[in-house]
């Protein structure tokens, strides 16, 4: 196994063209961030409840767990606005729950329950939430790539001046739909960044054993593309790139790829028992915690002392856990619920 | 009522409807700056500019995907397949994401969507570009079909099917693109889900659909000579498809053949007969025959061709069997 490089807190590593500069991206205030730090600490809570629930077997079928990821959806959603379109792939319970799906609704989903966020039809692989322009959730990779295209085209016809972030794990980098998107977007001026999630292995396919070019930002080269490979595990890095990749998308209607290095503690899904890689590679990873990065920051600037810190955790903790007991109580979907939805 | 080209009907059917909603737009392989390989978008870039005919690269899976994302957002994207032979390289964004996503969103999503292009055998194009895939997508729950025979039906069904809130399919056939056709003056539309009964009769009914339908006509006037009169139905719509109009014929003529260009394992025919013996069994006075395409890829020749897709010869054949 090859050794994986651990953060340095560089940020940028590298990119195919020179970095535009916009100058910087508008200060977050105190509250915003920590509403951010809310997100991940929940999302990270969720998961841990998830990973039981899967263990116990109240959820069927497959189930990725965003453990160690969390900045980056966090970071990339906190660089643009809620009017802005997102979609990712299958790995989209964070995504879900910082674009406004509550755990309840999550959970009760997870569990095939009548009150989950898709009424129990779509599980864990597909969470929507359109109201917060959260548009799934795809269970087959890259296939969302060319959709995201189609979003971000449409708010462009209509005029909007609005960006559209597609995310696609790193195993979704070979896949032809991708390669389309890629060309069609620089091509036809579509304001998409493609965020590539580089946790390092395609379910256990290392980067390396599935990629000729392991540096995957490079794919964008091909195409004439501004591609930037960044790292990962702290927010504050990751927002201030996502918003330049977001604000040349805007005003000038130009993509990007946007290849962010981070890691993920749990397998695959929850069938992965992991052999590709070693016990150690993960703790050495746990060291670079987002979560934990974002909250010592927070505290080291003095905004939030400790205490109260502890009671915002406290508080998501028991969120999380009146939401799994709220969805364990709900009712399944009736039999009559198979037919409906399929036409509009 | 005037005769028009097939094409032309294509052609002012997407006309009229980008005039009558800006969210409506075209894109696909040549639809621009060429008119359309098949000159079904002729004189629509001049009309709507760039922004709404745009010429796509070859690249089916990303543009499919596209239309379909914009059509999550909101707008009705026309997505030309220059032939729905190439629609398989799109496979995944339709059977998917263009079908299922509605489904697997909790309805959260609707997808006014039109893919519509060429399809068929019977011009020497071979295997890979003859293919009729109408039964093939009538399989995934979310879609809806359509398959237009005459001018009429081609401009009535696509100006249905560009206002439907959901993805439908128009597949259209080359060798119909030339063929002249009454078409109502003014706003025509034909609305899904309806069959139309090309003549009454009853001796048999015959249930065709697209270019066959053509191809019964013609057999039709040897069987008027005959002596048999058959009921003869154009399904128009695939999906959903007319069931109380094909089981009233069949309850009334008590025989029945079914011709179409799909293949014979799981085809439309496959699915008619199946629903027909279902529903009007104590009726039927005679086994159900089929006569659709072969079970062979298409090939080249056109001595073996003509043999591979229903023909008057094959036709009659058939109705012979089912009336004796």
């Amino acid at each position: 196994m090859t050794q994986k490089p651990l953060p340095t807190g560089a940020g940028i590593l590298a990119t195919t063209l020179p970095m535009p500069d916009y100058g910087k991206a508008p200060e977050l205030s105190r509250d915003d961030r920590l509403e951010w730090y809310r997100l991940m600490y929940l999302t990270r809570k969720f998961e841990e409840r998830t990973y039981q629930s899967y263990q116990t077997g109240l959820i069927g079928g497959f189930c990725h767990l965003y453990n160690g990821q969390e900045a980056v959806a966090a970071g990339t959603f906190a660089a643009i606005t809620e009017a802005d379109p997102v979609i990712t792939a299958y790995r989209d319970h964070a995504h879900g729950l910082m674009r406004g799906i509550r755990p309840g609704p999550a959970f009760a989903e997870l569990y095939g329950r009548a009150t989950g966020i898709v009424k129990g039809k779509g599980g864990s692989m597909h969470y929507f939430n359109v109201d917060k322009q959260m548009w799934g959730g795809h269970g087959i990779v890259g296939g969302q790539t060319a959709l995201g295209l189609g979003l971000a085209f449409a708010t462009k016809y209509l005029g909007e001046q609005r960006v559209c972030f597609c995310y696609m794990g790193d195993g979704a980098v070979n896949q032809g739909a991708f390669h389309e998107s890629l060309n069609l977007a620089q091509l036809m001026k579509i304001p998409v960044i493609y965020v590539i999630e580089n946790n390092m292995y395609s379910m256990g396919t290392a980067v390396e054993r599935h990629s000729a070019p392991v540096e995957l930002y490079k794919r964008a080269s091909g195409y004439d593309m501004l591609g930037v490979r960044a790292e990962a595990q702290d927010f504050d890095q990751v927002r201030e790139i996502a918003w330049t990749l977001a604000e040349r998308a805007r005003k000038e209607n130009l993509p990007a790829i946007l290849e962010l290095m981070t890691y993920r503690y749990r397998g695959h899904s929850m069938s992965d028992p992991q052999y590709y890689r070693s016990k150690d590679e993960v703790e050495e990873y746990r060291k670079f915690d987002p979560v934990e990065i974002l909250r010592n920051r927070i505290l080291s600037e003095g905004t939030v002392n400790e205490k109260d810190l502890e009671a915002l955790e406290d508080k998501v903790r028991k969120e999380v856990q009146e939401a799994h007991e709220w969805a364990l109580a709900s009712p399944y979907p009736s039999q009559s619920e198979i037919y409906t939805d399929i036409y509009a | 009522m005037s005769k028009i080209a097939y094409r032309d009907a294509v052609r002012d059917a997407m006309s009229e409807e980008m005039a009558r909603d800006s969210r409506v737009f075209l894109i696909g392989e040549e639809v621009a700056q060429y008119n359309g390989a098949y000159k079904c978008s002729k004189g629509l870039l001049d009309k709507f500019g760039p922004d709404r005919v745009i010429d796509s690269p070859i690249s089916e899976a990303g543009f499919a995907g596209l239309a379909i994302g914009a059509a999550m957002y909101g707008l009705r994207p026309i997505a030309e397949f220059m032939t729905f032979s190439f629609s398989f390289v799109a496979f995944d964004q339709i059977v998917n994401n263009a079908a299922q996503i509605r489904y697997m969103s909790g309805g959260q999503i609707k997808i006014p969507l039109v893919f519509r292009g060429n399809s068929g055998g019977g011009h020497q194009i071979g295997a890979t570009h003859s293919h009729a895939p109408e039964a093939i997508y009538s399989s995934f729950p979310g879609l809806k079909v359509v398959v237009p025979a005459f001018a009429a039906d081609a401009k009535g069904l696509l100006k249905s099917a560009i206002r439907d809130d959901n993805p439908v399919l128009v597949i259209e056939n080359e060798a119909l693109y030339g063929r002249e056709s009454e078409v109502p003056e003014g706003e025509y539309l034909t609305p899904i889900g309806k069959a139309n009964v090309l003549q009454p009769g009853t001796d048999l009914t015959i249930v065709t659909h697209g270019r066959s339908c053509w191809t019964v006509l013609e057999a039709n006037q040897e069987l008027l000579k005959m002596g048999i009169r058959a009921e003869i139905i154009d399904l128009r719509s695939i999906k959903p498809l007319d069931w109380p109009t094909v089981f009233a014929s069949v309850r009334k003529t008590h025989r029945l053949v079914c011709v179409d260009e799909t293949k014979p394992f799981a085809g439309v025919s496959s699915q008619v007969a199946a629903e027909v013996q279902r529903a009007c069994f104590d009726h039927l006075d005679a086994p159900i025959l089929r006569v659709t395409s072969v079970e062979a890829p298409m090939p080249f020749s056109s001595a073996l061709e003509d043999e591979c897709i229903p023909n008057v010869a094959r036709i009659i054949e058939a109705v012979k069997q089912v009336v004796a």
